[in-house]
């Protein structure tokens, strides 16, 4: 019998597509293994931060989801679909890094590129693109120099440009890879903010692959955690525990919570012993890229 | 001085370098654009490193009694694609173009002294001729102009974000390596055109220094190769009007023109830049003092 009264819509309830699906995921070169097994369902307007040493295969996650480097195993989905090169669909932000003072481009040319720089041939920019690289450059508080030329602008103003950017054509999905290195504290406030209120605002999922869980701890919904080919993920206070990294670093590692900060002892690839999630604070403020 | 300008007959002068003057029109207009990403790209030493192969197939043809316009157009293709294949990172490319660039000159140094023909068609190759431009030979030149013009078209936007913003535009799923052989390619044409009507020695002057000047001035995308492109017609155009009152090649005076245009440019933006160039409606803000 056909039962065409229902669809199965009606009977599950509205179906809610996650802004990332990654089931049973892995990524290897030859024997060495980045990470396997990896189950994901990243929801609309989550926050996850990817947490893990250098080399653990955070920027490689980034690479899969932009479709630019296979999976050797497992499957991916953005938004229900097949991740393809270059869609309108996903918005990434670099790491900030310093322009040629002689670029020819404006804040609001850098981000004109967001929307149309993968188009060929000559075509002029319509109306209602301009409004909304205007827009973009509002949302992020970046009219003021809109105008100004990018190989100009500071550190901090240049990640809001590249946040206005990403977000120009409204994606439903926000990679971000360290968007906050090289830049002082109160831009890195300012920067991860934004990115939290775009979540908020559109349901922008957000993937944010960071050195330094601090500046956007409370911002977090989860934390992946990969290191030494095997990976955590949960909400920040069952990660970024001692127990869980000691098992996934396979090594007694401590994680101390100082006045609101977590701060990572003894993992094993920093001779130091003190490690990535170390935030110093603020009063003595390591300089620009000395995290690295 | 009287050597460097008699401007008698100058009226009937003109009649005889019609076709020169289209080509030093159209080599301004080809060089302005392209140089904005010899520019961006950092290609200086390419340019130099190209036109001295193209000397050498130039010199190859004059030898052998083929086109000296076909022969230039090989020899820089042939180093393009050389350059393009070989040197992919900027330092593996400078040193490609090292090894080629006293490779080509010996080359062409051997072949032009081999020929035994006019020595003005010698010297020519090397520091620009006026009067060599025939109506077969103009024909060459307007179309590799056009394909070179034509080819910039379609790739312009694409290979000014995969420049300016390597990692964003290939996240937006941009070719990188294709967009720098195809570009490197018609900068290969560009250069045996330059070399055909100012010479092998001073083809920087029409491919590096407009751009180099009207980069001081703006950072429009628009403005940027609009005022390139005026500045290369002027100096090519400009020269040739100058040689003929004297006996002296071409070259010095557009060097003499386009160098100029630089160092006013360079003045102006010295001004601006004490005046507060990119200066915003809103003060820049001052990082939060760090490290005190």
């Amino acid at each position: 019998m056909q039962s065409s009264l229902l669809s199965p819509r009606d009977i599950l309830g509205p179906v809610t597509t996650s802004a990332l699906s990654l089931r049973g995921a892995g990524m290897s070169f030859g024997d060495r293994v980045l990470w396997s097994g990896l189950d994901l369902e990243l929801q609309p307007g989550e926050f996850l931060a990817v947490l893990g040493p250098n080399g653990a295969g955070k920027s490689t996650l980034l690479k899969a989801v932009l479709g630019q480097q296979p999976l050797t195993a497992g499957t991916l989905l953005i938004g229900g679909r097949e991740p393809g090169r270059g869609s309108d669909r996903v918005g990434y932000v670099p790491q900030q890094k310093s322009m040629d003072a002689a670029t020819p481009l404006r804040a609001r040319d850098l981000v004109g590129l967001g929307i149309d720089g993968n188009r060929w041939g000559l075509r002029r920019r319509t109306a209602a693109e301009r409004q909304r690289i205007a827009d973009a450059l509002a949302a992020v508080g970046a009219t003021g120099y809109a105008d100004a030329p990018i190989g100009l602008l500071s550190g901090g103003e240049q990640q809001r440009v590249r946040i206005a950017q990403a977000l120009a054509t409204d994606p439903a999905l926000l990679l971000c890879d360290e968007p906050l290195l090289s830049l002082d504290l109160r831009h890195q406030r300012a920067v991860a903010d934004m990115i939290d209120r775009r979540r908020h605002d559109h349901d922008t999922a957000v993937v944010f692959v960071t050195h330094e869980i601090n500046p956007v701890l409370d911002l977090v919904d989860r934390v992946l955690y990969i290191a030494g080919g095997g990976h955590r993920i949960g909400p920040p206070s069952e990660v970024l525990t001692s127990e869980t990294l000691s098992e996934l670093y396979r090594t007694p590692v401590d994680v101390l919570n100082v006045r609101g900060r977590v701060v990572v002892v003894g993992t094993p690839d920093e001779p130091g012993g003190c490690t990535h999630h170390d935030l110093t604070p603020p009063a003595a403020a390591q300089p620009a890229g000395g995290a690295a | 001085m009287d050597r460097l300008f008699d401007f008698d007959d100058y009226g009937a002068l003109l009649g005889l370098v019609h076709n020169s003057l289209i080509a030093a029109a159209l080599l301004g207009v080809v060089g302005g654009l392209v140089g904005v990403f010899v520019q961006v790209r950092d290609m200086q030493f390419a340019v130099h490193g190209i036109s001295e192969l193209s000397f050498a197939g130039a010199a190859a043809a004059l030898l052998l009694g083929g086109s000296v316009a076909l022969g230039s157009v090989l020899g820089s293709v042939l180093a393009a694609a050389l350059i393009g294949a070989l040197g992919v990172r900027a330092r593996d490319r400078n040193s490609v173009i090292g090894v080629l660039m006293p490779f080509g000159l010996g080359l062409g140094v051997l072949f032009l002294s081999l020929y035994e023909g006019r020595a003005a068609n010698k010297f020519g190759l090397l520091t620009g001729q006026i009067v060599a431009v025939d109506t077969v030979r103009l024909g060459w030149l307007v179309a590799v102009s056009v394909v070179v013009l034509a080819g910039m078209a379609v790739i312009w936007r694409p290979l000014m974000f995969t420049s300016v913003d390597p990692e964003v535009a290939a996240a937006r799923g941009l070719p990188a390596g294709v967009l720098s052989i195809a570009f490197t390619l018609l900068l290969g044409l560009a250069v045996s055109l330059a070399v055909q009507v100012v010479g092998a020695l001073l083809v920087l002057s029409l491919l590096v220094t407009p751009a180099a000047a009207a980069f001081r001035v703006t950072a429009s995308p628009v403005l940027a190769p609009v005022l390139s492109t005026v500045f290369a017609v002027v100096s090519a155009v400009g020269g040739i009007l100058l040689a003929l009152g004297g006996s002296i090649p071409i070259s010095p005076f557009v060097t003499t023109i386009s160098f100029a245009i630089y160092l006013v440019c360079r003045v102006v933006s010295a001004r601006r830049q004490r005046s507060g160039w990119g200066s915003r409606e809103v003060p820049a803000p001052t990082p939060v003092p760090v490290g005190s």
